[in-house]
């Protein structure tokens, strides 16, 4: 997995709240058997008119946010399936960091999964945020991981909360599957056990 | 110390406990379908990987296949085949339970799981599917996750997890007649948004739920994500017990017995403690439906499509949005708006129980003319069941197209669509944008409701049509 570490870039502003994994990549988009080239379809609907043409209004689509690399979205943000395309339509379109109010469970464990980092600050700094990024290409905002911090534009510094696990293996870019097999003599001791305790299952 | 049913399956599971908090849980059940899989069996396969527990892990088909009676001559869509044949060759390849396409046990991971009595009290169930929250109806603490995962429990049959908060929804009374189990589930949503369960388990409880019937407590379950939780359960009782009785991946014998001492013990302690709870009067519930893009937006049928500047905050620009994507607007009464389709199935309400809950609508009824209406059984049993109990032909006579089983219109992944601008009456679980087609209209309600506007052509109070007593 790709480590993350700081990042610094052009932030695209997205108010609206809710914002479902079905608006982030739309089901039809869902038929793949690969990880890779789903930023093209990200947002497809919001992004794109019934035949095919950008529509000029959609953040994405406006020439300041084209190389965006940073969401500042509203409340409740990846609600809906479980589709991990939704981070991988992101990341493929350059997306790295999405901050929010909050993020539905499933969409915030996934992004950790894709060296993408969610972050949640209160409702008055996502303002601010939101209206940072509003300011166009000028106006970019700045991740630090390991300082687990966001500084806007103007040098105003918040603090955000990460869990210390989740830290560290996106700031080491660590593969889940590889340091769970590390354990796997512990596996192996439940599984023992279980099959005493709870032979049916 | 007290704990709730949430605490008693965690601590049953933990493998391993970090410093932090980190667990690493063991996962009892691993479902799986055709659309989160292929890339995390193809992860397995590049690092030389096996499934460490085969006999856990349950394949099924369901999001993409047709559900029209020619699918046995093959998908038509390239990219569906394309799917569901990956999925045909990874669970051969990697010795997986597997129900394929026509197999008459196919259907719905989430009504499959049940119906095999794969699903059991106690257990951990996971699936690459928001709606796996579904099984925590018998009190398994069943989640959904991301491909990555599904990656991780094929390797390892355990998650990395971080333990959620509890929260307690409790249902008072009984519900008055006319009122089911989805709008249990819509209304609890309505009351707390589609974010009020974002770091908790939610248990169901109360007189209500307990007398909700297991299709009933699946109904409520499988929507605890669309009000953010991570799970809802709720804790078997006797019909938990006797529905999973006989099932063929059910235990028997001594085993049984030495099962069903265990899961009797499966039930939050009185004085456990809760991080939050809500409570809502059964008798308070109506028949609901939704109006907007989100399963919050929600009111009972009797009700006027809102007023965008009613609400606060992001949501006056959600909703304003909503309603111009619905085609709606204020004051208007929801009984008034015009349906073109009707589609009853789903994890959410596609068992034999919500067949029964429309049947009885439509007996010796028509369609309205000119609309569009199916039922996609949940399973090829249910469909074989409804056939058997006369069902079938009840929805037939009244104008509904009867299909073969999977998940059909409530994503449209399959041909089953909404065109632009058609309005559908579902008993599914999501009315986002374009969830069912692009530029399609979702209205959300129960199948009985479904099924009356069926008839009428418009949403409908189920209650006009019920038998009134003499």
């Amino acid at each position: 997995m790709e480590k993350f570490t700081t990042l610094t870039g052009v932030a695209a502003p997205m108010p609206l709240v809710n914002i479902d994994t079905d608006m982030i990549i739309p089901k039809q988009f869902l038929k793949t058997i690969q990880r890779s080239g789903l930023g093209r379809n990200l947002f497809d609907e919001m992004r794109f008119d019934d035949d095919g043409n950008e529509i000029p209004d959609f953040v994405l689509n406006q020439p300041a946010y084209r190389n965006a690399q940073i969401l500042v979205a509203g409340d409740n943000f990846g609600c809906g399936s479980s589709r991990e395309h939704a981070p991988w339509a992101l990341a493929d379109f350059g997306i790295r960091v999405v901050i929010s109010t909050s993020f539905a469970d499933i969409f915030y464990n996934n992004c950790f999964k894709n060296g993408m980092l969610p972050i949640v600050l209160p409702q008055d700094q996502v303002d601010l945020l939101m209206e940072d990024a509003s300011k166009g290409a000028n106006a970019r905002i700045s991740v630090d991981l390991e300082a687990q911090t966001v500084t806007s534009s103007d040098g105003q510094e918040f603090h955000f909360q990460i869990d210390p696990f989740k830290k560290h293996c996106l700031l080491n870019g660590l593969d889940d599957i590889g340091l769970t097999l590390e354990k796997v003599s512990s596996i192996d001791s439940f599984e023992s056990q279980a099959s005493q305790a709870r032979p049916w299952v | 110390m007290p704990k709730t049913l949430y605490d008693k399956i965690w601590d049953a599971h933990v493998v391993h406990e970090d410093a932090d908090g980190t667990c690493l849980l063991y996962i009892d059940r691993h479902l799986v379908h055709e659309v989160t899989s292929p890339q995390a069996f193809e992860g397995l396969r590049m690092a030389g990987r096996k499934v460490r527990a085969p006999e856990k892990t349950i394949a099924v088909p369901d999001h993409n296949v047709p559900t029209t009676p020619d699918r046995e001559n093959g998908i038509e869509n390239e990219e569906s085949r394309i799917q569901v044949d990956a999925l045909d060759r990874n669970a051969r390849e990697f010795g997986v339970n597997y129900y394929p396409v026509n197999d008459v046990r196919q259907g719905i991971v989430h009504i499959v799981g049940p119906e095999q009595g794969w699903t059991l009290p106690g257990m951990t169930v996971v699936c690459g599917d928001s709606h796996t929250a579904t099984h925590g109806a018998f009190g398994a603490l069943a989640h959904g996750i991301g491909t990555s995962e599904v990656e991780h429990v094929l390797a390892t049959q355990t998650l990395i997890q971080q333990k959620s908060k509890n929260m307690k929804v409790e249902i008072t009374g009984s519900l008055p007649p006319g009122v089911t189990a989805k709008d249990i589930t819509l209304s609890v949503i309505g009351a707390t948004g589609t974010a009020g369960g974002t770091g908790y388990v939610i248990e169901y409880c109360g007189q209500a739920i307990e007398e909700l019937s297991m299709e009933g407590r699946m109904t409520v379950c499988n929507m605890a994500i669309e009000g953010g939780a991570r799970a809802g359960l709720i804790a078997p009782d006797q019909k938990t017990f006797d529905y999973v009785q006989g099932r063929p991946h059910a235990p028997k014998g001594a085993q049984w017995d030495a099962a069903l001492a265990w899961w009797k013990t499966l039930k939050s302690d009185p004085d456990a403690h809760w991080d939050k709870v809500v409570t809502l009067k059964g008798e308070d519930i109506a028949p609901v439906v939704t109006w907007g893009t989100s399963p919050e937006d929600v009111l009972p049928i009797t009700g006027e499509v809102p007023d965008p500047a009613s609400f606060s905050g992001g949501k006056v620009e959600a909703a304003r949005r909503a309603l111009e994507y619905m085609g709606l607007k204020p004051g208007q009464k929801l009984t008034d708006i015009e349906v073109d389709t009707v589609f009853i199935g789903s994890c959410t309400n596609g068992r034999i129980e919500d067949l029964r809950a429309a049947a009885a609508i439509l007996k010796g009824q028509k369609i309205k003319a000119g609309l569009r209406a199916m039922v996609v059984p949940g399973s090829g049993l249910v469909r074989a069941q409804a056939e058997e109990e006369g069902l079938a032909q009840i929805f037939i006579d009244a104008g509904f197209e009867w299909r073969l089983a999977g998940c059909s219109m409530c994503l449209a992944m399959n041909p089953d669509q909404l065109s632009p601008g058609e309005r559908c009456a579902a008993t599914s679980n999501r009315n986002f944008e374009g969830r069912q087609g692009r530029g399609g209209r979702t209205h959300l309600m129960s199948p009985a409701m479904a099924a009356a506007a069926a008839i009428t052509g418009r949403l409908t109070d189920i209650r006009e049509m019920m038998a009134q007593p003499a």
